[in-house]
């Protein structure tokens, strides 16, 4: 076995067994450490700019690659929904979220270096988790220029060994051969991407699993009795 | 009809002398950790002043408790959707400064400098960064009685629709002390706010609690509390807030700030409530008819009706004994002495108050009190404390349940000195607001004996029938931080740490034989 399957093959489900693994076990046995761990209330300055463009960077990101690697491809084709558009459509809203992401996480991240307070309360990986992220969306912004590449050139194959990679790894048949000749840095900001599921466990990242949707469904009120019966 | 129970307070503020007992038991007790050094579940203030955290009553600046929206009750700082939009920076939170930096002195300092002309000092250390701070300029009573300048302190709320010129005159000054803690709303905002679902109402005693495992730390409840009892603890990044003592009241116990009150101004009992009108009281359309509506939602414990189906719904027979004998019920229900401190905010506060009358009884001994020809009562509009400015405090700004209620406590006050000092009693006062002697001698005894027993009638939580399993919980205090069920603390654990280290100098002083 060679570096490149270590990497693409194995990695990815050592990344994310621990990914799911270390989250129920932090949420079973340590749920007092499960929370956003906000620093706002040192700090505001910043805040409502960077901390919103941020997190709506983020989540576009994720939804967006969760949709454009997951959907199998003959459901795009069914849809009508050419491989042209899926890389325009992929390029133009992975520029405007990855942007997002970089501006608003550069900005609190210095927040997070610079602010005397933010900093005493900042933790190693605090600080680690939000450069990793910021690192892995300037990767991630810059295999656009590649990709314009070959969409001016009609070449849609590496756009669809990408998501073939991807969907590879969740049927759990992972054909690591897909990214052997592609330029480096897809695989760099794939490295850096799955990392990012490695650490989710032992970092704040938790709070992504407890967004609360379902406050928009709830009575007001909550009283808790201590009898169930 | 839906009876539940509701452990709640009055605190007597003519008898508050700002002593800050409270406050720093409850600290002591409490909020002495890494997080939450700038926290004080219980605070006292003076007033007028801006409070503690700066503007705390002022809901133009915090957007908290709730309003009515086309006759509809809905949060102040808008809808869920609008909680949920903002979560990921809270526009209505308060910061660090809002409060104070929390800090402590270099003590270690005193005994370790080198020999000098000029007596060592000991700098004031940031309890957040560790760093030396040049000069606090902001702390936990910054105005205690009533530091500063006017300027400053007229920026109350209650101040906002008063003549503030007069005020500022040295004469007409005045001032009272305002104990905070809790309020335990029957409608709280902050539970109403919590997108996690964390914060909850006990059924048994009302006590609203932050469940410290489910909160995400998304920090709605700071802003959307109205008194800003809410704290975000900025070590663990969980909200914590009063407990109402529960470990304590559940064993019997009156709460701890309750207890140590030097000036006895703390009640402690038991209210019935109708929890089907919480919806409908709160949302009453007139702010000041909110009092009146507050009144309402309360149940007479000697109803033969409230009792069954008290009894049908749970409550315990001492229980219903207890709200019976309830101090709190006398003075909110029976002589309406006691008042929520800002109904308008529209979360039923469960702490209530009793106006100050002081310093008026030397004034009448002045005869700088004149009373209307044939009235041995003096006009309660010629007190000191403007009573404008009590009644934006208590019933959002409706004067005439204020004025009843201090005519009361001065008709009681002339009562008893014509027993005491003139020894022949003399009932003109008590008659004159139609106020019966029996009424008057047992005011007595709750305000101004105020025994013990008296102030606090509070029956044991009744664990027997509240846990499944109480034996499996015996020998448990009922508070942790957390991780009730983790065997123990690994040393090398991967996920984050609690950062417990302090940031006082550590190096012990040299000992008398070193020197």
């Amino acid at each position: 076995m060679d570096l490149h399957t270590l990497l693409f093959g194995v990695y990815p489900y050592l990344a994310l067994a621990t990914f799911v693994l270390g989250s129920w076990i932090r949420f079973d046995h340590e749920q007092y450490t499960w929370k956003s761990d906000s620093s706002q209330l040192l700090s505001k300055q910043y805040m409502r700019f960077a901390s919103n463009v941020f997190h709506i960077g983020i989540l576009g990101i994720f939804f967006g690659h969760l949709v454009g690697l997951l959907t199998p491809h003959s459901v795009f084709l069914a849809l009508g929904i050419s491989d042209a558009a899926h890389q325009g459509i992929a390029i133009f809203a992975g520029g405007v979220f990855g942007l997002m992401v970089i501006l608003g996480g550069s900005i609190l991240w210095l927040r997070r270096l610079f602010n005397p307070r933010v900093r005493a309360a900042s933790r190693w990986m605090d600080i680690n988790i939000l450069g990793w992220l910021v690192l892995t969306a300037c990767v991630g912004f810059a295999t656009i220029f590649w990709s314009m590449g070959h969409a001016g050139q009609q070449d849609f194959t590496v756009m669809l060994r990408l998501t073939e990679y991807v969907q590879s790894i969740v049927i759990l048949q992972p054909n690591p051969e897909l990214l052997r000749n592609i330029d480096t840095v897809y695989k760099l900001h794939i490295f850096f991407g799955l990392s990012v599921f490695l650490f989710f466990p032992f970092t704040r990242l938790v709070h992504i699993w407890s967004a609360p949707v379902g406050y928009l469904f709830r009575a007001y009120q909550v009283v808790r009795a201590k009898r169930t019966a | 009809m839906k009876v539940r129970a509701q452990f709640a307070f009055v605190f007597n503020l003519d008898k508050c002398i700002g002593c800050h007992t409270c406050s720093v038991t409850c600290k002591n007790v409490w909020t002495n950790r890494k997080g939450v050094e700038y926290v004080w579940f219980n605070n006292v203030e003076s007033k007028p002043g801006i409070g503690y955290p700066k503007q705390w009553e002022n809901q133009e600046v915090w957007r908290g408790g709730w309003e009515l929206k086309s006759g509809k009750l809905q949060l102040k700082s808008g809808s869920k959707l609008d909680r949920l939009l903002n979560i990921f920076a809270n526009p209505d939170m308060p910061e660090i400064d809002d409060y104070y930096e929390p800090f402590t002195f270099d003590y270690a300092r005193l005994q370790n400098a080198p020999l000098s002309e000029a007596a060592p000092t000991a700098r004031p250390v940031s309890q957040i960064t560790g760093e030396k701070m040049e000069k606090i300029t902001w702390g936990p009573n910054w105005e205690d009685d009533l530091a500063g300048e006017f300027e400053k302190r007229s920026k109350d709320r209650n101040m906002h629709n008063l003549e503030k010129a007069i005020y500022k005159q040295f004469e007409n000054t005045f001032h009272m002390y305002l104990p905070r803690i809790c309020n335990h709303c029957i409608n709280p905002a902050c539970v109403a706010s919590c997108p996690s679902g964390s914060l909850y109402k006990r059924e048994e005693d009302g006590i609203v609690l932050v469940d410290q495992d489910k909160c995400r730390g998304w920090r709605m409840c700071v802003s959307s509390c109205p008194y800003k009892k809410v704290f975000y603890n900025w070590e663990s990044g969980k909200a914590e807030k009063c407990i109402g003592c529960y470990p304590r009241v559940e064993s019997g116990m009156p709460t701890v700030c309750s207890e140590s009150c030097v000036g006895r101004i703390r009640y402690n009992g038991i209210m019935l409530y109708d929890a089907d009108k919480i919806e409908q009281l709160a949302s009453t359309p007139n702010e000041q008819d909110l009092y009146q509506a507050q009144l309402d939602i309360f149940l007479d414990p000697n109803d033969p009706e409230v009792i069954k189906q008290a009894r049908i719904d749970g409550v315990p027979e001492d229980w219903i004994s207890a709200a019976q004998k309830s101090p709190i019920y006398k003075m909110a229900v029976d002589w309406k002495i006691a008042f929520p401190m800002h109904p308008e905010f529209r979360t039923l506060p469960m702490v209530w108050y009793v106006p100050p009358l002081s310093p008026v009884q030397s004034h009448i001994d002045q005869g700088a009190l004149s009373s209307d020809p044939g009235s041995v009562i003096p006009p309660v509009e010629n007190l000191r404390m403007p009573l404008k400015y009590l009644a934006n405090l208590l019933t959002a700004g409706k004067e005439a349940p204020i004025v009843s209620a201090l005519k009361r406590m001065i008709a009681m006050r002339a009562y008893q000195r014509s027993v005491h000092v003139e020894g022949t009693p003399d009932t003109r006062a008590l008659d004159e607001i139609g106020m019966s002697v029996d009424m008057a001698l047992e005011m007595y005894r709750y305000l101004a004996i105020a025994n013990y027993e008296d102030r606090f009638v509070i029956p044991t939580g009744h664990q027997e029938i509240t846990l499944e399993d109480f034996y499996g919980h015996q020998g448990q205090n009922g508070f942790t931080f957390g991780n009730d069920s983790s065997p123990g603390i690994s040393p090398n654990s991967l996920f984050p740490e609690r950062r417990k280290e302090t940031v006082e100098p550590l190096t012990p002083a040299p000992t008398a034989d070193e020197r």
